[in-house]
């Protein structure tokens, strides 16, 4: 009798470890930085670094707000935004940089889907947002002149 | 917990709070050159920022070195009430830390 209800909790025990250590696990492997996506220098290298093999694909629901013209390169004002649910992270890639992928947020559902940042631009590019949602990646892409270089050497 | 390279501003409306960020730091991305000597300004940026509610952790940014000199963001907490605590802590690549909270009024 005594020895069952110690295995009992002895058990018990263990699955409480087990939910323990399976909680901050499952929520820590999606919170490493994308270090290799950040190094790339290529543009697709970069997405497929990110976001693996999951489908990629033009979206109008992908809101991106961006100056047409950047007199500042250094300083160029972006806001993302979806009203796609299920948003994991909103990525912002700037197609002509030496390294193409500048940020990349990652979103539990305390926090609403828009995100604004600023971003440095060496020239002209076509800006891309990407939401990562549903096993899918949804983007869209403005291009942004800019005068004066941000990443000037 | 108090860190001036941090700046907060958080507001609370219809239970939504919007909240901005600002961080003093130089952001350079290791391609500059000193205009003096020619040298090359070593990358000096933030890799990971974390800003969380009450506690939890909501939103995780990583960074490269494209973000501008003094990172500035903006997002929404979905609910959140005056007296509800916002917080945001950074890591460069040097291994340089900071960190800041406010409670939302």
């Amino acid at each position: 009798m005594e020895i069952s209800s110690t295995r009992r909790s002895f058990i018990k025990g263990l699955v409480a470890i087990g939910a323990l250590l399976a909680l901050p696990a499952t929520v820590l492997a999606a919170l490493v930085r994308p270090s290799a996506a950040f190094d790339s220098k290529e543009l697709d290298a970069s997405i497929k670094s990110l976001f693996g093999d999951l489908p990629v694909e033009a979206s109008d629901r992908v809101n991106l707000k961006a100056p047409e013209i950047a007199e500042n390169g250094a300083v160029v004002p972006i806001t993302i935004s979806t009203d796609i649910e299920g948003v994991e992270s909103i990525s912002v890639i700037i197609e002509n940089n030496p390294n193409p992928l500048s940020a990349n947020f990652n979103l539990t559902d305390a926090v609403e889907a828009k995100i604004a940042t600023r971003v440095k631009m060496g020239q002209s590019s076509p800006v891309r947002a990407l939401v990562k949602a549903n096993g899918k990646v949804y983007y869209s892409t403005k291009e942004v002149k800019v005068t004066i270089g941000g990443c000037g050497g | 917990m108090a860190d001036k390279s941090v700046k907060i501003r958080g507001k609370v409306k219809d239970g939504v709070a919007g909240v901005k960020t600002l961080i003093s730091h130089p952001m350079e991305t290791g391609t500059r050159r000193n205009a003096e000597t020619g040298e090359l300004i070593p990358a000096h940026y933030i890799e990971e920022v974390v800003f969380s509610h009450n506690g939890n952790d909501i939103l995780t940014a990583y960074w490269g070195t494209s973000v501008s000199k003094n990172p500035y963001s903006a997002f929404s907490i979905k609910s959140a009430a005056p007296g509800d605590t916002v917080a945001v802590r950074w890591t460069d690549n040097t291994g340089a830390s900071g960190a800041n909270e406010i409670t939302l009024k």
